[in-house]
């Protein structure tokens, strides 16, 4: 049967808007089952604010299943909270105690703007990888699927890469703001495919560039591995850096045929 | 004033429609394209590959999305696979298997020509994500790998591990963005569609509010595609996304389009037990475990031993017991009604005793448990965060929850609405599945409509509107409706009183679960068409929404799609009320045969119920299309 976690403090970010100033609010949570998820104790949380008429917490969420991305939250100052490989989403109570004080604050990056309290804009990442993200192959046409046999270590691999549910955890846990993580996810899962040789160096050039536009620059630190709630690994980054290097000549010499 | 509802199915031989259709449908030239532009609600499967593929062609597209950016949109919660007609085992499949299949699997209350032009297109959706560079699964000689799901004695559905929903929408997702990059698609993110506007009998366009700034604005186009997913969060606990909501096709309901069907919800067998009162959403664990998992039950109500100590002897498989043939792949309904039994006759496991033991200690003797981690393991790993059990050692216990609806706005061969110029796509439209999905099809659906079928199909309506003027969103229609928006919102904002649009939520869906859920009754729908009206009224007397309209506000969100479940709640338990048989997830207890299975009329009901906005929620108006069979014989659904 589940048990009960008592007085738990919480000091949660409040932010108005974008150009206002935020502060931590302190709320006690008197009583909270530990079969609860964190989001739906800051649902319980949201209700009762509500019922004293003020303003509900603003955050982040929707499939409550750790596979959209949408959630966030520095809890405790770590991306996601305590249990490794899991999204604040899949967080439980049961890995709190009673008396603690936990700390909740939006991700922290200058490419994440506040928009407000614990939400923040991450539209960069979707300008990444619409500058090369992707295997133009339009709609009709496609050559049968087993027609290109992949190895399944190569499968795999991709696979491993593909998991990147798009959350910013690895920006936010990065002292940089560096976005490398998810870019050499992206990189990776389509530079390690057969179908993804054709526009190989154009894309990775394309998305460092654009990555680099908006986000701070990675120093091996390793943060975001650790933060990364499907533990993807620092190897996509290697993969990303060995093919922008490549690319510079790469792409050079094809122009120079053209 | 009763609706036409022409279907527009091809003539000719069932597997020749869609050639047929294709071959004399009207184009418009690959220069024309870019006079017309298409508005896209909805960045699912459905609504991506739409979106991308309508760019590719050369139409101005432009994307809406709630979320904040297109690939949060719930088709990525899609876990175990997308089926299609490859046959790449040699174990018998085809097109017309995957079409019968279909068919059969919705208790015979689909379309033909639709399911079949789904199982034909099916294929070619395969060809399209590998070449996307969707990861699917692969053998060690390279060639893509099947597994088996429920309703199907063949092996066709592609996977790639438990995320196959996932890499689907990514695919989609980044073909997407391909065009936002070079121009094709305008993308709208945290907008909300908060009305469908119809101008002399024709869609116009929507009226959108800004998440973020609270702004309410107008877009104008030739046609409008709503993808925008199901309704299954009527019942409030649902495996469905906390912010999936029926708000775009129920706004275009109230503008003229019917709404088929919407008694056709899917219960999935397999998903989490509810813990505890303050539980906001229910998950769910992959059909696809069902081909490992053998479900049981203790035989004796009275078991108190852990379920490692109960012998063979003592355990019922319930679904191998019941239905040998297809055993725990047996369809969905099928399996959540064994289930349901199995609790209602208390012996149900667990704490709370509310599920069914899913058991892998078999698999995991037969097939090491390195396989087994391999193909389920990070459903495995979810389970374990949610229960805090581990399921290589403790079995799962599941329990049916509402996981997505089979019903929607209805659409003829073509996917149009009864408005002319709007479409529905996906989830969103009732088309494909008769009166149960089967699993690994809806993946399959979203994409066959997004890629394949509406590509071709608008063209037909576009062709007509060459050169000629369409009503900007500086017409009187879209003021109208934006002035309309507006008080609505400004409205929840000043009731002031007492309760949450959650609160409310909870409240709606504790109704629809008990009357119009696993199992209906006349007397169980009549006291809900009798207690929602009344909980609406209260909402609209004792809404309290904090915050104010011209900022981000969720509470205020929320209240806009609480206020549209009201309404489509009533019309789900009149549909139910008005349908008198047992068919697909629709069981009326009143219904069924000795054996308790469900018992269909096919003398009185063999058709799809289109309903009619009237004005009053309470009201609506019963049209119906029949449905007729040229190729398939209706007979009695049997899995055993």
């Amino acid at each position: 049967m589940s048990k009960h976690l008592t007085n738990i403090t919480l000091k949660v970010w409040r932010q108005a808007g974008p150009a206002d100033a935020g502060h931590f609010e302190t709320y006690t949570v008197p009583e909270i089952s530990d079969e609860a998820s964190f989001l739906e104790m800051l649902d319980i949380l949201n209700e009762r604010l509500i019922s004293d008429g003020k303003e509900a917490v603003v955050f982040d969420h929707d499939c409550r299943e750790g596979i959209c991305g949408t959630c966030s939250l520095m809890i405790d100052g770590q991306a996601h909270g305590p249990q490794r490989g899991t999204a604040t989403c899949q967080l439980h109570m049961r890995k709190f105690q009673s008396g603690d004080t936990i700390t909740i604050e939006p991700w922290r990056a200058s490419a994440f703007p506040i928009i407000k309290d614990l939400m923040v804009d991450r539209s960069a990442f979707d300008r990444i990888v619409e500058a090369g993200g992707f295997i133009t192959a339009e709609t009709g046409g496609a050559p049968d699927a087993n027609l290109i046999p992949i190895p399944k270590p190569v499968a795999d691999a991709a696979m491993d890469a593909a998991e990147c549910i798009g959350c910013g955890a690895c920006v936010a846990a990065c002292p940089n703001g560096a976005a490398n993580l998810f870019t050499g996810a992206k990189v990776a899962h389509l530079n390690l495919l057969p179908q993804g040789q054709a526009e190989r160096f154009g894309r990775v050039e394309a998305m460092v560039e654009t990555m680099d536009s908006y986000f701070g620059s990675c120093t091996n630190h390793g943060e975001c591995e650790a933060a990364c709630p499907k533990s993807i690994s620092i190897d996509v980054i290697a993969v990303m850096n060995q093919d922008y290097r490549k690319s510079k000549f790469k792409n050079r010499k094809a122009l120079a045929r053209s | 004033m009763s609706m036409v509802l022409d279907s527009k199915i091809p003539h000719g031989p069932l597997a020749d429609k869609w050639d047929e259709f294709k071959a004399h449908e009207k184009l418009v030239n690959p220069a024309n394209k870019r006079k017309f532009k298409v508005i896209v609600v909805g960045t699912g499967l459905a609504g991506a590959s739409a979106a991308a593929t309508l760019a590719e062609l050369g139409y101005q597209v432009d994307a809406f999305t709630f979320h904040d950016s297109p690939r949060r949109a719930h088709s990525i919660a899609a876990q175990g696979g997308i089926n299609a007609a490859k046959n790449y085992k040699g174990d018998g499949d085809s097109v017309f298997r995957l079409f019968y299949d279909t068919i059969k699997g919705g208790d015979f209350r689909a379309r033909e020509a639709n399911v079949h032009r789904l199982a034909q297109v099916s294929v070619n959706i395969i060809d399209q994500m590998v070449a996307q560079g969707v990861p699917f699964a692969r053998e060690y000689g390279g060639m893509l790998d099947n597994r088996s799901f429920g309703g199907a004695q063949v092996s066709r559905t592609f996977y790639a591990r438990g995320q196959t929903g996932q890499q689907l929408l990514l695919g989609a997702y980044q073909q997407l963005a391909r065009q936002v990059g070079t121009g094709g698609v305008r993308l709208f993110n945290r907008m909300e569609l908060v009305d469908v506007v119809v101008i002399d009998g024709r869609a116009a366009g929507i009226v959108c509010r800004d998440l973020v700034t609270g702004e309410i604005s107008s877009h104008a186009a030739h046609a409008v595609v709503l993808a925008t997913g199901g309704y299954g969060n009527a019942f409030f606990l649902s495996t469905n996304a906390m912010q999936c909501n029926v708000t775009a096709a129920w706004r275009a309901h109230r503008k003229g389009a019917a709404f088929a069907n919407p008694c056709y919800t899917q219960i999935h067998p397999t998903c989490i037990p509810q813990a505890d009162d303050f539980q906001s959403k229910l998950t769910l664990m992959s059909e696809s475990l069902r081909n490992d998992g053998r479900v049981w039950v203790p035989a004796n109500p009275d078991e108190t031993r852990s379920p490692d100590q109960v012998p063979e002897a003592e355990r019922d498989y319930i679904l191998e017991r019941l239905y040998p043939s297809f055993g725990n792949l047996a369809p969905r309904d099928i399996a959540s009604r064994a289930a349901k039994r199995s609790v209602d006759s208390g012996r149900g496991v667990g704490p709370l005793k509310n599920g069914v033991y899913l058991d892998f200690a078999d698999a995991i003797s037969r097939l090491g448990k390195e396989t087994v981690k391999e193909r389920y393991g990070n459903l495995f790993d979810m389970y374990e965060r949610i229960t805090g059990e581990d399921p290589y050692t403790v079995p799962m216990r599941i329990y049916p929850a509402s996981h997505y609806t089979m019903g929607g706005l209805w659409v003829d061969y073509e996917l149009m609405t009864t408005v002319p110029g709007l479409y529905a796509a996906g989830e969103a439209n009732f088309s494909d599945h008769g009166a149960n999905r089967l699993g690994a099809s809806a993946l399959m659906q979203g994409l066959a409509d997004g890629y394949f079928v509406l590509p071709n199909t608008i063209s037909n309506y576009l062709a007509g509107w060459l050169n000629k003027p369409i009503p900007g969103a500086d017409h009187e229609g879209f003021k109208v409706a934006e002035r309309e928006a507006a008080d609505r919102f400004r409205q929840y904002l000043a009731i002031g009183g007492t309760r949450s649009p959650d609160w409310f939520h909870r409240e709606l869906g504790k109704i629809i679960w008990d009357y119009c859920g696993m199992e209906r009754t006349e007397q169980g729908l009549e006291k809900a068409l009798s207690e929602l009206p009344a909980l609406h009224a209260e909402f609209k007397k004792d809404l309290r929404v904090t915050g104010t309209g011209d900022s981000l506000n969720q509470t205020l969100e929320k209240a806009g799609r609480v206020d549209d479940f009201f309404e489509l709640g009533m019309l789900m338990c009149k549909d139910a009320l008005e349908r008198r048989e047992s068919c697909g997830g629709h069981f009326r207890a009143e219904y069924q045969d000795d054996e308790g299975e469900a018992q269909r009329d096919d003398d009185n009901f063999a058709h799809v119920t289109a309903w009619e906005w009237s004005g009053n929620p309470m009201a609506p108006v019963e049209n119906r299309e029949p449905l007729e069979y040229e190729v398939v014989q209706l007979q009695k659904r049997s899995y055993k």
